[in-house]
């Protein structure tokens, strides 16, 4: 049940859309970043780091993913992995993409 | 990312656990040999619809994403389905272990409609034969009858656990069977030397040869097939299954008992693992930072005896509560070690005091049987044999 969704190589991260944390999905921070539990495939996942617990509660209120990323600080070095963390975040249903306001 | 591996991250504990198991009661309509909390009749002092309302608010507080439910068989508190209620309603989510004896087609239907509970049949056969022996006549047809009802219903991954026993060790192609025939999980867990489980694990508890085999099968399944991460000593094979391959206990997950008692694990009901209980000041959120025993088990652990053995980084020594209640020290190796430390050690103690399980609230008037066999002949009411708690551990399947 707490399985990590591994990332696919094969499909890369839209950072240039909108996403949101998916609503059945509870946020616990922690000293190491986060747990993430899905309500619905009553799966664990884990943040691990404060950063990027940043940027996923940042999502929903960002343009982009890209922009949550920069508002998080994060410089554009970074981005990349962040970029899969958040992949392997949308494989497991934690966040979804969220249509443009 | 990260400063440290999660395993390590868990290893010294987290500011509330990730789930806890809460057995609601020690009232059981079995009696199965093998029972972990020695349930059967209802503790007196179990807490009250109003208390265990209140330890739902604070474990909403201290964000536990759910609790695994049992007993004794939990369907049988009469406030059972409104404490469900109220937990969900409260972003807590639940799941729970039965016999199937409430699992009526109306019962299923509501809980497939929910998406916040989860429903684990116990079975330890794949035959009544089997399964019956361990858990009483007719809990086979029981449980069957309520996976079916679940099916119906249109539940799908409803989870069918079962305890590895030699018995069943041979059968687990068929328990497989059964779970695919109703579109449920199977889940396998290991056999304890708790509750009552200790006056039988001598006879019950997997060969040698049957724990390869197991391992060998499971590897084989990868995540098709649940464990709780209860085999974690297997690793010491060589790949680890899937799962944290770390005690959890008293770090990230602990036991709430019928009567507010907290426990560092559901194994280990025993005075030297009791932490406190939720009745007191400060609640479980306090027992559950302040206790002096979890403090101890958040500190690095040494591995004693084991710190030499090439596996020890594979199974790190084992299950605790399995050493304890077969004698063996804590720093010890597990009495089912793959290299045979195990049985060696269990020689050296030899027919020494083990210390026995805290509280026996088997029933009185159906003696539960020693050895596995058929039942006692004569008139009377019908014998019993046990059923077991909740035997979740909540980092199932995790993979650091």
């Amino acid at each position: 049940m707490f399985t990590e969704t591994p990332p696919r190589a094969a499909e890369s991260f839209d950072l240039d859309r909108p996403w949101q944390l998916h609503p059945q999905v509870s946020v616990r921070p922690e000293r190491f970043g986060a747990l993430l539990y899905h309500f619905g495939t009553r799966r664990l996942s884990f943040l691990k780091s404060p950063a990027l617990l940043t940027v996923v509660k940042t999502l929903g209120d960002a343009p982009s993913a890209r922009e949550a990323c920069r508002r998080a600080g994060l410089t554009p070095a970074e981005l990349p992995a962040y970029a899969t963390a958040l992949q392997t975040l949308a494989s497991s249903q934690m966040i979804r993409p969220r249509e443009a306001r | 990312m990260t400063a440290l591996p999660l395993v390590e991250q868990f290893q010294y504990g987290l500011d509330a656990p990730i789930c806890l198991t809460w057995e609601l009661t020690y009232a059981c309509n079995l009696a199965c040999v093998h029972c972990l909390s020695s349930s059967g009749r209802r503790d007196p002092r179990e807490l009250t619809t109003a208390e265990c309302r209140a330890v739902i608010d604070e474990l909403e507080r201290m964000q536990v994403f759910y609790v695994n439910i049992g007993g004794g068989e939990p369907t049988v508190r009469p406030d059972f389905w409104d404490l469900v209620d109220y937990a969900t309603a409260h972003r807590v989510g639940v799941k729970f272990s039965t016999n199937g004896i409430k699992i009526t087609p109306e019962r299923a239907g509501s809980l497939a409609a929910s998406d916040y509970v989860d429903v684990q049949i116990s079975l330890d056969g794949a035959t009544a034969e089997v399964n019956d022996k361990i858990r009483g006549p007719g809990s086979y047809a029981t449980a069957l009858r309520a996976m079916q009802n679940l099916a119906r219903a249109g539940f799908e991954g409803f989870k069918i656990s079962v305890v590895v026993t030699r018995q069943n060790a041979g059968q687990l192609d068929d328990f497989l069977a059964i779970a695919e025939r109703f579109g449920a999980q199977l889940r396998l867990t290991r056999l304890r030397p708790s509750g009552r489980g200790a006056d039988v694990w001598d006879e019950l508890h997997p060969t040698a040869s049957q724990q390869r085999q197991l391992y060998d099968w499971l590897t084989a399944r990868g995540e098709q097939v649940l464990t709780g991460d209860s085999f974690f000593h297997l690793a010491a094979y060589g790949d680890p299954l899937p799962g944290l391959n770390l005690c959890g206990a008293g770090r990230v997950v602990c036991l709430i008992d019928p009567v507010g008692d907290v426990y560092a694990c559901p194994f280990a009901i025993h005075e030297n693992f009791l932490a406190g209980n939720v009745r007191g000041p400060g609640g479980f959120a306090s027992v559950w930072r302040d206790s002096e025993l979890f403090a101890g088990l958040r500190r690095p652990q040494t591995g004693g005896a084991c710190q030499s053995c090439s596996a020890y980084d594979s199974c790190r020594g084992g299950c605790m509560a399995a050493k304890f209640f077969t004698g063996l020290p804590l720093d010890g190796p597990d009495p089912e070690c793959v290299k045979g430390h195990g049985e060696r050690a269990l020689a050296a103690v030899g027919g020494a005091p083990v210390p026995r399980p805290f509280g026996n609230h088997s029933h009185r008037s159906r003696p539960v049987p020693v050895t596995i066999g058929r039942r006692p002949a004569g008139p009377g009411p019908v014998r019993h044999r046990p059923d077991r708690a909740c035997d979740e551990n909540p980092l199932a399947g995790f993979r650091p």
